[in-house]
């Protein structure tokens, strides 16, 4: 059963079987994706004619590859722009809501700690209804009442910012707060005796302290933005994100460029979060 | 020092409010209060319960909705079925000196996003997809057979798509787990399924019910999986709610969908909870 007790040769095999089919099974829909980018053919399938980076670099008229395709490109562009600052604005937010309940103290603390947890239990889906109607509801008082039309309350850039900062900061302040926990408050005393203000003392010790779980919040909310489709998906106006763009054209059909930039993505992710892993490492 | 130190309340209080208020609190209470206005027939909008009249006397819709909470409950319970053992292996089998590894490499393709993990299955399994090719060309098949677009493979692409929200907390339970106890259980007389069933998934459960309630959540909000891998004739409440919004532009009909999914998710995560005696702020810890 475990390491130290013997068991049946049959078990023990069927048990490793078993743990290799999952990792077949985890890795077969990636494996196959990532080849069929380099095969020689007008769709992603077998059989196999050959190697070619067409899907990468081919610029036209029959075979435009990613870094030649406008549109993809543009959609890569506007993930990035949007994951750059939904995990600065959450990691910020999310850092000061794990001092808030970490440190303080104060009246409806339990209220506020379940609200906070609320975006993880609400559907990515209803965030993003919800937020529409509201931001909805908004532009139209504005409108009437004081006859200003204020473009963030209409489906664009900054909607989606916001929408994905709804839930991504409760991941945020959950990722630092689990160190925060650790922080041996008797540091921020000793620096509180010897004349440091509070500002002082969590600027130079609590935040130094903190400094791997931040990193790890600012990744984790990077990958989590990039990659983010329910609630975007109210949300956008026809600057498409690229979960977005993508999904328009799985939907239509495939070619593939679509596996071209799975390979990026793929590639990307798992280079960042082998650094995420590495970086927020706390005994470094 | 005093004084200093509820300035830093002040400042610290103030985004997290802003977020919780703008971003969630309002925005919900908005969503209910459009669900329950709808059009009379002179065209004025006003208080109604039309829209929840209509939700239960279209078959089409509460069915939808039954079959959504059905299929969720059932993608939940063969997710756990399924990381258990792996994370019994990673955590207690294997020598340490992989269990770093295997931890990486299972939480590694969760990163990537769930499109391209779906439409990776989509080029596996479709009619012209890779396994239809080996097939026919091990003679297994003389002609190829569409995999995709039914409830089967829609709840292997949900289970594939939640894994990883069962095996994080599985992994995190079963590391404390005193391997004492399992040595304990065997010598005193018991077999993989009795230590399985009095030792192992009570010590877990806290783990399994926060992989459950989040495993749950994601699997009723899904939209991707459903769409892209599901039948054309079966759909996904999500799917209803979309098509409210986006292609017939009734606002009020598609919160009152909303708000009928957000009363499932809560009351499912609610029923959870009590039965298995355990608590939200503990079990997200």
């Amino acid at each position: 059963m475990i390491r130290n007790i013997p068991q049946t040769k049959t078990y023990s095999q069927g048990f490793k079987l078993y743990v290799g089919l999952y990792f077949v099974f985890l890795f077969a829909p990636l494996l196959v994706t990532c080849v069929l980018a380099f095969n020689d053919s007008m769709f992603p399938s077998l059989p196999w004619k050959g190697f070619t980076l067409d899907w990468f670099t081919g610029h036209g008229p029959i075979r435009t590859g990613i870094f030649h395709d406008q549109i993809n490109l543009d959609s890569i562009r506007v993930s990035f722009k949007v994951a750059f600052f939904v995990s600065l604005l959450s990691t910020f937010v999310g850092t000061m809501a794990a001092f808030l309940f970490e440190q303080e103290d104060f009246p409806f603390k339990q209220l506020l700690f379940f609200l906070m947890l609320a975006p993880l239990v609400i559907p990515g889906v209803i965030l993003g209804i919800s937020i529409l109607l509201f931001s909805n509801t908004l532009g139209v008082f504005f409108e009437t009442r004081m006859g200003l039309d204020v473009g963030l309350f209409r489906p664009g850039f900054w909607l989606v910012v916001l929408g994905q900062f709804s839930f991504i900061t409760t991941i945020a302040t959950l990722i630092v707060s689990a160190r925060l926990k650790k922080f041996d408050p008797t540091l921020e005393e000793a620096a509180m005796n010897l004349g440091a203000t509070r500002f002082e003392t969590i600027l130079h010790i609590t935040l130094k302290f903190l400094r791997p779980s931040i990193i790890g919040a600012l990744a984790v909310s990077f990958l989590m933005s990039f990659e983010n489709f329910n609630t975007t998906l109210f949300l956008v106006s026809s600057q498409a994100t690229l979960p977005i763009n993508l999904y328009l054209q799985v939907r239509d059909g495939s070619t593939p460029v679509i596996n071209a930039i799975s390979v990026l993505m793929i590639g990307g992710t798992s280079l960042l979060a082998l650094a995420n892993l590495y970086f927020s490492k706390p005994d470094r | 020092m005093n004084k200093s130190m509820r300035w830093g309340l002040l400042i610290f209080i103030l985004p997290v409010l802003v977020w919780l208020l703008l971003l969630i609190v309002l925005p919900q209470v908005d969503m209910a209060i459009m669900a329950i206005r709808a059009d009379n027939e002179f065209g004025e909008t006003g208080f109604s319960l039309a829209n929840f009249r209509v939700f239960f006397s279209e078959p089409i819709y509460w069915r939808t909705f039954a079959r959504t909470a059905i299929f969720s409950v059932l993608v939940t319970f063969l997710t756990f079925l399924i990381t258990m053992p792996v994370a019994f292996y990673i955590t207690k089998v294997v020598s340490p000196r992989f269990q770093g590894f295997l931890t990486v490499l299972t939480l590694l393709p969760f990163w990537v996003s769930e499109l391209v993990r779906v439409y990776g299955w989509m080029i596996l399994l479709r009619e012209s997809g890779v396994i239809n090719h080996f097939l026919i060309k091990s003679g297994i098949l003389n002609k190829p057979v569409e995999l995709l677009y039914n409830d089967a493979t829609m709840v292997m692409g949900l289970v594939y798509t939640s894994m990883l929200f069962m095996l994080v907390p599985l992994l995190s339970v079963l590391e404390n787990l005193d391997n004492n106890l399992i040595e304990a259980a065997y010598d005193l007389g018991g077999n993989v399924w009795s230590i399985t069933v009095k030792i192992i998934i009570p010590y877990c459960l806290p783990g399994i019910v926060s992989g459950s309630i989040v495993v749950f959540m994601l699997t009723l909000g899904n939209y991707l999986t459903p769409n892209l891998m599901g039948g054309k004739n079966g759909l996904w409440f999500t799917e209803q709610i979309y098509n409210q919004f986006i292609a017939s532009f009734n606002w009020n009909q598609g919160s009152a969908f909303g708000f009928l999914l957000l009363i499932l998710s809560s009351a499912i995560i609610w029923i959870g909870l009590k039965l298995t005696r355990q608590s939200l702020g503990k079990v997200v810890q």
